[in-house]
C-alpha cells in the first residue's frame, strides 16, 4: 500500500471474476466427479427435464440422489446438517461447471432451493434434522402451496384455513398451480389459523404431508398442452401440531422469505439454461438464413446482452448477499428482468421461425404438442405471473427499495 | 470472485464526488455551457494537482499513477452524475489510450507526462463528415513518408477539437481501403494549415469541432499504416469509459424522479404512490442498476486487457446507452411540465444521454458490432 498526491491508496483491484486458488481446487473437485458419476445413461437425459417437466423421471431421480449422496444437493448448508457451507463463489463454479457438462436437469428446486433456506432461517433444530436429510437424500421432494383461486397477486387473501384438533391441523381449502403436487411427499402451505383475521395476518406456515385421503391433486392444463401445475383440494387434510414453520398466525414473514429465494437465487442455473436455449435459436437462425436478416440480427444481440447483463446483476447481487447477510427485496429486480427477458426470448424465436412457426411438433388431430422454439414461446408467458406477476414486482421495487408511498388501501 | 469494489475505491468515489459537488454544481455547469472552451482551466489544474484524477491509469513509467481501469470508471461515473464541463474524456480518455496503444516507447515518454500533469489538454480526431465510427469512414489521406507527413482533409465531431493543444489524428495511407493503411499522426493544435471550428452542440456540456487540414506537417505516432488494432482497442476502451459515465448520469437522473415522485402531491396524493409513476421508476431502476452492471464488469475487462474486452465493450455501449436515454427521458415525462423548461437540469441530462448515445457509435451500430463479434 502506498499513498498517493490527493490521499488515494494504491491497491490491486479487487473485483475479480477469476477462481482464486481454493475456488479453483474446487472447480477441479466438481468437474472430476462429473466426468466420474456422468455415465453414459445420464450424459443421455443430459440437459432434459426442469423443475417442472417429468421427461425420463426416474432416471433423474436416480441422478438426482447420486448428487445427493454426495452432498452437492444442499451444498451450501452449514455443515452440522450435511452440507458443504459452499461460499456463494462456489455455488456459481458448481452451476458453470453442471451446465458445461450437460447435466440432467435438477428436480429439486421447491425442497431445496426454496424450502430449505426458509427452513434454515426459521426452523427449529428439530424441524431442521427431521427434514433436511431427507432432502439431501431425494426421499423427499416439495411443492408449494401458496396461490389459490381468490389469492393470486393478493395472496394475503388466502381462504385455505388450518383448525387445531388435539395434536393436528386440520386443513380445508384449495390451492393452485401446484408446481410437482402430484410429484412431492410434502408440501409447506401458507394457510389462515386465525379463522377471525384477513390480510397478512393470522396466516401460518404450514407443512403438510401430500400422501393421505384428505388430500387431492388434479392437473391444470395449460395453454401449453401440457400439466406442470396442479390443483390441490385439502378436505380434513392433517399434519402435526409441530409442523409449522416460524410462530403459528406469524406465517407472512416466512412465506415472504421464501418467495424472496425464489425471485433471487434461482438466477444461477436458469442463466446458464438461457444462454443455451439463445445459442440454439441463434443456430436456427444460421440454418435457416434469417441471421442474415438485419433486424433479426439486431434482436438476436439484444437478447445475447440480456442474458450476460442477467449474469453480472446476479454477481453483484450475490456479492452483496454475502456482505451484508441477507437478500431484500432487490430480488424483485431479477425476477422481474429475468421474466421478461425470456418472454421476448420466445417471441424473438418465433420471428427466427418464420412462416416455419405457424406448424407444431404433434399429429394433425393428436395431441397438442410443442418443439422446444413452441414450448419456449408459450411457457414464458407464465413466467411474468408466477411467484409475484411483473406488476407485483414493480410495485415492490417502488415501495421497498425505492421508498415510494404505497398506494392508498 | 467478487463484483464489488474495495473500501480505497469507494473512498476515491467519495474523494471525486466532493470535489465535483464544490467545483461542478449545477450553476457552473449552466455557466461554462455556454462558453465556446466550455471548462474552467482552474478547475482542470485543480481536478491534477489535488487529486490526480489525469494522471490515474497513465502507467508510473510516464508519469502517471499506474491504477487501473476500474478507478477510472469511478472517476468518470462521477463526472457524468455532475455532468463536468472539462475535456477529461477527449484527453484522458480518448487521446492518451490513443498514444498508450498507438505510440512507440519514446513516444509515450515524451507525450504522457504533459498529460498526466494536467498541462496538456488533448483530443482524437477520428471521425469525419461521413459521421461513421468504422475503418470505412476514415477517408482521410496522410502523403510523404518517413517523418515528413502532411495531412489533408477535414474532421468532424471531434470532442474538444477547437480548444486542445495536441490532436491525435486518425487517417490513412493514398490508396488503401478499410481496416489496412490506418495510422495515427499527431498535430499542434495551432498547426499551420489547421482551421479549427467549434460547432453548435446539440448538448452544450460536451463541446465538439470541425478541423480542416489543409497540408498540415504531422509526425506519425507509432508504425504507420498498421493502426487499426490500436485504434478498434482504443474505441473499445473509450467505449467502457463512456458506459461508467452514462451510468453516473443514469444513477442522477433516478435519483431526481425519484425524489419528485415522493415531493410532488397531485389530486391529493404525492404522485409516486400512483402505480404509474411508480412503476416507470422500478423500470429506471433495473435499467441503472442493469447499465452500472455491464460498465463495471466492462471496466474489469479494460483493466484485465482481456479477450473479452470487445465483445463486452460493444454489449455495454448498446445496453448503457439505451439505459441513460430511456432514463434521461423518462425523468423529463415524471417532472411534467417543469422538466420540459430551461431552468430545470432534467433537458441536461437527456440531451447528455443523447450525445453520449451518438459517441462512438449509437445502439444499433453497437447491436451489430456484437453480433459480428460473436459470430452471428
Amino acid at each position: 500500500m502506498e499513498t498517493r498526491p490527493g490521499g488515494q491508496v494504491r491497491s490491486r483491484s479487487p473485483m475479480d471474476f477469476r477462481d482464486s486458488p481454493e475456488e479453483a481446487a474446487f472447480r477441479d473437485e466438481v468437474r472430476a466427479w462429473l466426468d466420474e458419476h456422468l455415465t453414459a445413461e445420464f450424459r443421455a437425459i443430459g440437459g432434459r427435464g426442469g423443475p417442472a417437466d417429468e421427461a425420463d423421471w426416474d432416471l433423474r431421480l436416480e441422478w438426482e440422489r447420486l448428487l445427493g449422496k454426495d452432498r452437492w444437493v444442499g451444498l451450501s448448508w452449514p455443515e452440522e446438517y450435511g452440507g458443504r457451507a459452499a461460499s456463494f463463489a462456489e455455488h456459481v463454479i458448481f452451476s458453470e461447471e453442471y451446465a458445461k457438462a450437460d447435466a440432467p436437469a435438477r428436480m429439486s428446486f421447491f425442497g431445496e432451493g426454496l424450502f430449505s433456506p426458509t427452513l434454515l432461517a426459521y426452523g427449529t433444530e428439530d424441524q431442521k434434522r427431521r427434514y433436511l436429510p431427507k432432502i439431501q437424500s431425494v426421499e423427499e421432494l416439495w411443492c408449494q402451496g401458496y396461490s389459490e383461486p381468490d389469492a393470486g397477486s393478493d395472496l394475503s387473501n388466502v381462504a385455505t384455513r388450518a383448525e387445531l384438533d388435539g395434536d393436528e391441523w386440520v386443513v380445508n381449502g384449495q390451492k393452485v398451480w401446484t408446481t410437482l403436487a402430484h410429484r412431492a411427499q410434502w408440501c409447506f402451505a401458507v394457510v389462515r389459523t386465525d379463522p377471525t383475521s384477513t390480510g397478512h395476518k393470522g396466516l401460518s406456515y404450514l407443512l403438510v404431508p401430500m400422501d393421505q385421503p384428505g388430500i387431492e391433486v388434479r392437473p391444470l392444463h395449460q395453454m401449453t398442452g401440457t400439466a406442470e401445475f396442479n390443483e390441490v383440494f385439502f378436505s380434513d387434510a392433517r399434519t402435526a401440531k409441530e409442523n409449522v414453520l416460524g410462530e403459528v398466525n406469524d406465517g407472512w414473514k416466512v412465506a415472504m422469505a421464501t418467495l424472496g429465494f425464489e425471485r433471487g437465487t434461482a438466477f444461477l442455473s436458469q442463466q446458464l439454461a438461457f444462454q443455451r436455449e439463445l445459442a440454439g435459436i441463434v443456430e436456427v437462425a444460421q440454418v435457416n438464413g434469417k441471421a442474415s436478416d438485419a433486424t433479426i440480427r439486431q434482436e438476436l444481440a439484444d437478447s445475447y446482452i440480456g442474458v450476460q447483463i442477467m449474469k453480472y446483476n446476479g454477481l453483484r447481487m450475490l456479492t452483496d448477499l454475502v456482505r451484508k447477510g441477507v437478500l431484500g427485496p432487490s430480488s424483485s429486480i431479477g425476477k422481474l428482468y429475468w421474466s421478461n427477458w425470456h418472454r421476448t426470448l420466445g417471441e424473438r424465436a418465433m420471428y427466427v421461425m418464420g412462416t416455419d412457426a405457424s406448424v407444431v411438433a404433434g399429429e394433425p388431430g393428436g395431441e397438442y404438442s410443442l418443439d422446444e422454439l413452441h414450448r419456449i414461446f408459450m411457457f414464458s408467458r407464465s413466467e411474468t405471473i408466477y411467484a409475484g406477476a411483473s406488476e407485483i414486482q414493480r410495485n415492490i421495487i417502488g415501495e421497498r427499495v425505492l421508498g415510494l408511498p404505497r398506494e392508498p388501501r | 470472485m467478487n463484483f464489488a469494489f474495495s473500501e480505497e475505491q469507494e473512498q476515491l468515489r467519495d474523494a471525486v464526488r466532493k470535489f465535483l459537488e464544490a467545483k461542478s454544481p449545477e450553476s457552473e455547469v449552466r455557466t461554462l455551457m455556454e462558453t465556446t472552451d466550455g471548462y474552467d482551466p482552474a478547475v482542470w489544474s485543480q481536478m491534477a494537482k489535488e487529486l490526480g484524477l489525469q494522471s490515474l491509469h497513465i502507467p508510473e513509467a510516464y508519469g502517471g499513477q499506474g491504477f487501473s481501469w476500474v478507478e477510472l470508471g469511478i472517476v468518470l461515473e462521477e463526472m457524468g452524475r455532475a455532468l463536468l464541463c472539462a475535456p477529461y474524456f477527449s484527453t484522458v480518455v480518448l487521446a492518451a489510450n490513443a498514444i498508450l496503444n498507438a505510440g512507440t516507447d519514446e513516444q509515450k515518454a515524451e507525450l504522457l507526462p504533459g498529460i498526466a500533469s494536467g498541462e496538456t489538454i488533448a483530443t482524437l480526431a477520428f471521425t469525419e463528415p461521413n459521421g461513421k465510427w468504422d475503418a470505412s469512414g476514415i477517408t482521410m489521406e496522410a502523403s510523404g513518408s518517413g517523418d515528413a507527413v502532411t495531412l489533408t482533409g477535414e474532421k468532424m465531431f471531434v470532442i474538444d477539437g477547437h480548444s486542445v493543444e495536441l490532436i491525435v489524428v486518425v487517417a490513412r495511407q493514398a490508396g488503401t481501403s478499410g481496416e489496412d493503411g490506418i495510422g495515427f499522426y499527431t498535430v499542434a493544435g495551432d498547426a499551420a494549415g489547421l482551421t479549427r471550428t467549434a460547432l453548435a452542440t446539440m448538448d452544450q456540456t460536451r463541446k465538439q469541432a470541425k478541423l480542416e487540414f489543409s497540408n498540415v506537417a504531422a509526425t506519425p505516432l507509432g508504425a504507420a499504416g498498421s493502426g487499426w488494432a490500436a485504434l478498434s482497442k482504443t474505441l473499445d476502451q473509450a467505449a467502457v469509459g463512456l458506459c461508467n459515465e452514462m451510468a453516473g448520469g443514469a444513477q442522477f437522473v433516478l435519483e431526481e424522479s425519484v425524489q419528485y415522485a415522493k415531493d410532488r402531491v397531485q389530486f391529493g396524493r404525492p404522485i409516486g404512490s400512483f402505480q404509474a409513476i411508480k412503476h416507470k421508476c422500478a423500470d429506471m431502476l433495473l435499467e441503472v442498476e442493469s447499465a452500472k452492471s455491464a460498465a463495471y464488469y466492462a471496466s474489469w475487462c479494460a483493466a484485465e486487457d482481456n479477450d473479452e474486452l470487445p465483445v463486452v465493450a460493444s454489449l455495454a455501449k448498446a445496453y448503457c446507452s439505451d439505459a441513460y436515454f430511456h432514463s434521461a427521458a423518462e425523468n423529463i415525462q415524471i417532472h411534467g411540465g417543469i422538466g420540459f423548461t430551461w431552468e430545470h437540469n432534467a433537458h441536461l441530462y437527456f440531451k447528455r444521454a443523447k450525445s453520449s448515445e451518438i459517441l462512438l457509435g449509437d445502439a444499433t451500430y453497437h447491436r451489430e458490432l456484437l453480433a459480428q463479434r460473436i459470430g452471428i
